[in-house]
This record gives C-alpha cells, sequence and structure tokens, in this order.
C-alpha cells in the first residue's frame, strides 16, 4: 500500500486516503466493522427492507411461472420486453465493478483499492440478478438449462448463431470470472479476519474461506500473480459482455437496434451506470461506517469524472441514433425515431435524454463533483434515466 | 496461538477441491444415463393391456402380416389399431371359449371397443406419419423391433429426439426395397447375402442404401432435419 506516498508527490489534489494511517490502523478500523460492530437497529430496518422486496419479487415470479410472461403484457412469443430491459440495466450495472478492479488494476490507479472490494461485490449481485430475468423470460423457466450445449436426448445443440446463445457464455463467464475475482483478492482480508475473530466458529468458517493464507512471502507472490492474471482476464470482458448483450438487440433486424453503434455504446452506458450505482452504494456506506478517511473526496471525484466521460458517449450514441434516423432514408428507421419523439412512448424519451444526458452536466462543476449529497442524487438521476 | 485445524486439514481439502471435480462429473453423467433409461423411456418396458396379445404368436407362429391387422399404415399417418371384429374373424372359430378371450367376446357383443394401452407413444408435438416411412422404405422393425419375437408388445427404441434424428440425419443406412418393408426376417445385404433390387444386386448397404435414396426420392438430409419437418 503507497497510497501515504502518493499524498506527499500528490498534494494538489485530494488525497486517496486521510493522513495518519498506518496499516494497523486501517486494518483495525476495517476489521471492527465485520467483527465488533453490533448490528443496530438501523442496520435490521436496512435489512427489513431489503427482505421484503426480496420477498416481493419472489413472490412475483412465482406469479410469472404459475401465469406465464404474459404479465408482463408480452403477447408475441419472440419479443422479451419487460425482462431484455431489466436484463441490460442489471448486467450493466455490473460493469463498473470490473472495470475498477481489472482495467484500473492493469492501469495502476491506486485508488481503487479502497473500493474496488463492494463495486466487485455489487458486480456479482448484479449479474445474480441479471441472470433472472432471461431464466424466467423464456417462460418455462425449469427448462432454462437448455440454454447450455449439453449432449441432450434431442441431439440437437443449441442454437449457435443466435445472440440469445453468446448471452449465455458471455454471461457466465463474467459471473465465474467476477466471482473469482473478487474470492481471490479476499482471502488475505479472510485471514486478517480469522486472526482477529474471537469466536470459534468464525475463526473456523473464515479459516477455511482463507484456505490456508499464512502471508508468507511466497503466499504474496502467488497472489499477485494470479490477481494480475485474473484481471488480464477480466480486462476484455469489460468490453465484450456488454457488447455481447447489445448483439441481443443490433443483430435483429428491428429498425432503430440494427445498428453498429450498439456495442461501444451499451458498453459506454455500462460503465455509466455502473459508476452510478458505485457512488450510490459508495456514499452511504462511507457516511454509516464512517468510511470518510479511506473512500475521499479523491474518490467521488474520480468517479465522478468517469461518470461525465462515459455520459458523453452516451450522449454521442443517442445522438447518432437519432441522425441514423435521418441519415439512413429508412422510412421504418425515421419512423421509429419520430414516434420516440412524438409517439406514446415520447414522455419516457425524454425523460430518459433529460435525466442521462442533460441533468449530469451538472458534474462538469466541480464543487458539485465533491459533493456527496449531489453526486448522491446525480446518480439517483442516471439509475433511473438508464 | 493454537492452531485452528489439525495438520490433516491440508491433505483433506486438497482431496476435497480435486474430488469435487470428479463427483461433478459423475453426477452429470448419471443424470444423463438416467435420463436415457428405460426408467423414463419406457423402452422394453411391457404395459398391461387388457387381453395378453402376443404378437410373437400371431406373426411368426400363424404367419400373419402386419397390415392384416394395421390395415392404415401404408396410407395413414396411424397406422390403426384392429377393431374386434378383426379378432373375432379368427376367434369366433377358434378359442371360441377360451378364458383369456372373454374380454374380446365382451367387446363384440357389447360393441364398445377394447381399451389397449398404447405402446410405442409420441409426444402430442411430433407430427409423425407412418406412410411416408413404409413408403420410402424404413422397414416396420427398424423402429419397432423384433415384434414377431415378442410374446407381449414393449417399445424398442428410446423414441427421444436423438434417436430420430440418427436416422434422418443418414436415412441411406436404413433403407430397404419396399417389397421388403414387412419382412420382419429382413437382413441387412452383405457378399454372402445379397439383395437384389430390380436385377441389381447389392452387396452392402451403403451402395444399396445411396441408390434407395435416390430411387424413392427420399428428401435432402436439409430437408427432413429441418425443424417443422416433424414439430409443424
Amino acid at each position: 500500500m503507497d497510497e501515504q506516498h502518493k499524498v506527499t508527490v500528490d498534494a494538489q489534489r485530494a488525497p486517496v486516503i486521510e493522513p495518519g494511517y498506518t496499516f494497523g490502523s486501517v486494518t483495525e478500523k476495517i476489521s471492527a466493522i465485520v467483527l465488533t460492530r453490533p448490528a443496530s437497529n438501523g442496520w435490521f430496518l436496512g435489512f427489513g427492507v431489503a427482505f421484503t422486496l426480496t420477498m416481493m419479487m419472489l413472490y412475483a415470479v412465482g406469479y410469472l411461472v404459475l401465469k406465464g410472461i404474459g404479465i408482463w403484457g408480452v403477447t408475441i412469443p419472440i419479443g422479451w420486453g419487460f425482462a431484455i430491459v431489466n436484463f441490460v440495466w442489471w448486467i450493466g450495472i455490473g460493469h463498473a465493478g470490473t472495470l475498477i478492479s481489472a482495467i484500473l488494476l492493469l492501469l495502476r490507479q491506486s485508488w481503487r483499492n479502497a473500493i474496488n472490494r463492494f463495486a466487485e461485490a455489487m458486480t456479482l449481485f448484479a449479474v445474480a440478478c441479471a441472470g433472472i430475468f432471461p431464466t424466467i423470460h423464456v417462460g418455462r423457466p425449469w427448462l432454462a438449462y437448455w440454454l447450455f450445449p449439453y449432449p441432450s436426448t434431442m441431439g440437437v445443440w443449441p442454437q449457435f448463431r443466435s445472440p440469445l446463445m453468446w448471452d449465455v457464455f458471455a454471461v457466465s463467464t463474467y459471473g465465474t470470472i467476477s466471482l473469482l475475482f473478487w474470492f481471490i483478492g479476499l482471502i488475505p482480508d479472510l485471514a486478517t479476519l480469522r486472526d482477529r475473530s474471537e469466536n470459534r466458529l468464525a475463526k473456523i468458517i473464515y479459516g477455511m474461506l482463507s484456505m490456508g493464507w499464512r502471508g508468507s512471502a511466497r503466499h504474496w507472490h502467488r497472489y499477485e500473480t494470479a490477481y494480475l492474471l485474473l484481471a488480464g482476464l477480466a480486462t476484455p470482458l469489460v468490453l465484450s459482455v456488454h457488447t455481447v448483450v447489445s448483439f441481443d438487440f443490433a443483430v435483429g433486424i428491428v429498425p432503430g437496434w440494427h445498428t453498429t453503434i450498439f456495442p461501444p455504446y451499451f458498453v459506454a452506458g455500462a460503465i455509466y451506470s455502473g459508476f452510478a450505482m458505485v457512488l450510490m452504494l459508495a456514499i452511504p456506506i462511507r457516511k454509516i461506517y464512517g468510511l470518510e478517511d479511506f473512500i475521499t473526496e479523491r474518490h467521488l471525484q474520480n468517479s465522478a469524472k468517469v461518470m461525465l466521460a462515459t455520459g458523453l458517449i452516451v450522449a454521442y450514441g443517442y445522438g447518432i441514433e437519432a441522425f441514423m434516423g435521418w441519415y439512413s432514408g429508412d422510412r421504418y428507421d425515421a419512423f421509429t425515431m419520430w414516434n420516440r419523439l412524438h409517439g406514446p412512448y415520447a414522455p419516457a424519451y425524454g425523460a430518459l435524454l433529460i435525466c442521462n444526458i442533460f441533468i449530469p452536466q451538472v458534474l462538469w462543476i466541480r464543487k458539485l463533483r465533491t459533493n456527496p449529497i449531489a453526486l448522491f442524487l446525480v446518480s439517483g438521476v442516471i439509475l433511473v434515466g438508464m | 496461538m493454537s492452531q485452528i485445524f489439525h495438520r490433516s486439514t491440508n491433505t483433506l481439502s486438497r482431496a476435497t477441491i480435486f474430488g469435487a471435480v470428479f463427483v461433478v462429473a459423475a453426477l452429470l453423467w448419471v443424470a444423463m444415463e438416467v435420463q436415457r433409461s428405460s426408467y423414463v423411456t419406457y423402452a422394453g418396458v411391457r404395459k398391461p393391456q387388457p387381453v395378453p396379445f402376443s404378437h410373437q404368436h400371431h406373426v411368426t407362429g400363424l404367419g400373419i402380416d402386419c397390415r392384416y391387422c394395421h390395415t392404415s399404415v401404408e396410407i395413414s399417418s396411424f397406422a390403426g389399431i384392429p377393431p374386434t371384429k378383426t379378432c373375432m374373424n379368427c376367434h369366433s372359430q377358434i378359442w371360441s371359449n377360451a378364458q383369456l378371450l372373454e374380454p374380446v367376446r365382451a367387446s363384440y357383443r357389447s360393441g364398445e371397443s377394447l381399451q389397449w394401452t398404447r405402446v410405442n407413444q409420441l409426444p402430442d408435438f411430433v407430427y409423425f406419419n407412418h406412410s411416408i416411412h413404409i413408403n420410402k422404405g424404413v422397414g416396420c422393425n427398424t423402429c419397432h423391433g423384433p415384434v414377431d419375437q415378442m410374446p407381449l408388445m414393449y417399445q424398442q427404441a428410446s423414441l427421444q429426439m436423438e434417436w430420430c434424428l440418427q436416422c434422418h440425419r443418414a436415412p441411406e443406412g436404413n433403407l430397404r426395397p419396399r417389397s421388403q418393408v414387412f419382412n420382419m426376417r429382413y437382413q441387412q445385404p452383405t457378399s454372402a447375402n445379397p439383395v437384389v433390387v430390380e436385377g441389381k444386386s447389392y452387396s452392402d448397404q451403403a451402395t444399396l442404401g445411396k441408390d434407395l435414396v435416390e430411387k424413392y426420392k427420399v428428401r435432402s438430409v436439409l430437408d427432413i432435419t429441418s425443424c417443422n419437418t416433424c414439430h409443424r
């Protein structure tokens, strides 16, 4: 951890970590959250709300399984409707986690170290949420395993030319790599928790999860190598997963979707919304757990800058979509665009433009980039817009 | 600080990680075998019938042709289950007092059909037509097995899609001359035992099958393996 050197070198910018910390005090402070902090009423309240919402989702999914996807208003067998919106939204959220863990690691952006772990956890949950939708949209989710190529009694393989099939590979690879990345990164930390916990059961559980980590030089050497290799593997995934997801649209011949701008535009949108989600999570976490010293203004600012940059790429994507509606000379393309602007969904499209393009421009102002409340609100707006 | 785990845990953890791969592989293999077993497919299972009708006795013993009872097999999708009258053609004369045949006579008296249990049952989402198979030179026993040696009827094949496809993907391997379709003792040609079709002698199935595909105008593999050939 050479952050402390950075503080002196880079005195102009907000520090990655507030001064005065040593390895020991950082460890002390973070492990105390897990090991000694009592569960407060606020925690139970939060857990209760989350639990209730989860139960509601399970109820809704159960109803869907009984009734079929018609309850979403999907009345044609080739339309995904509600499911694809949610799938793309969730899978996009996950991208910030991978970008932070892999690309920023390779680029030696050490500020990532304070936020990478929970961003990776967020990625895992986002992938899990995303996975729900393709599974249930098939109508008979108990047969969703047909999507996997295995030697079935049907004697046929899934359609490898279908983007849905590519999705299966993209998302399952993504889930696996994210899980490995998160877990391997956690091993030394789990060992710290093992060594610090008082409770015998906790010692055993953390002991098993830390896989015999002793912190020897050889362990660290292997750990660093494995972590770097995984970062190398995960880096192309940041670009490839949402590219494949965009093929769900772009490979079809639906007017307005059949365009080559989709892959970069989707990837930028994924990172954009992912960072918005990181901030949505980081801002309350640093407040509640008193981590302002570790997740500093620098992190917030950097995340805001990433959002600003990717947000502009997304804006360019919207612009090109509109431009192509006119430039293609295709009356169906043109109508799709016209319909978005003036048709029954015009309010939704207007809200999308306002939330994703216009409001986030306030991030050009330095003061707002460093204001947690403003950032939280802008992130919320972006997530709504997406 | 005392150690949390005993030394043996090292070996145990290595063994479980290594072993998990094999356990998972074995479970998948078992699942696949169960899916293909007669427990799932009912292949080889003799289902209970109102009368223990023996195909072996009627076909091998008495030499009755398939079409005597399954009259519509050459012209219809359904081979046809004979009405009780077909049974009574003979059984009004022979075994007319046999206790075993009482359900047949009861059916004849009342006019109520015998309720046979269907043995070769395809799912409703599969379109299957007997006549096209018969007319393209697929023998009865190619799919139904040695019916002439079945004292009680059972399903020979798994009737799973992979089973249908192994022939649809290479029909030449199973075709025979139309004249031999109902011959339950038909053997594929060998050099010792050639098959003669219109004066031409064939000593192996590969050449015979290829010629029959052409002669009977069997449609291309692309056509007969298309989804909507069977799932219309």
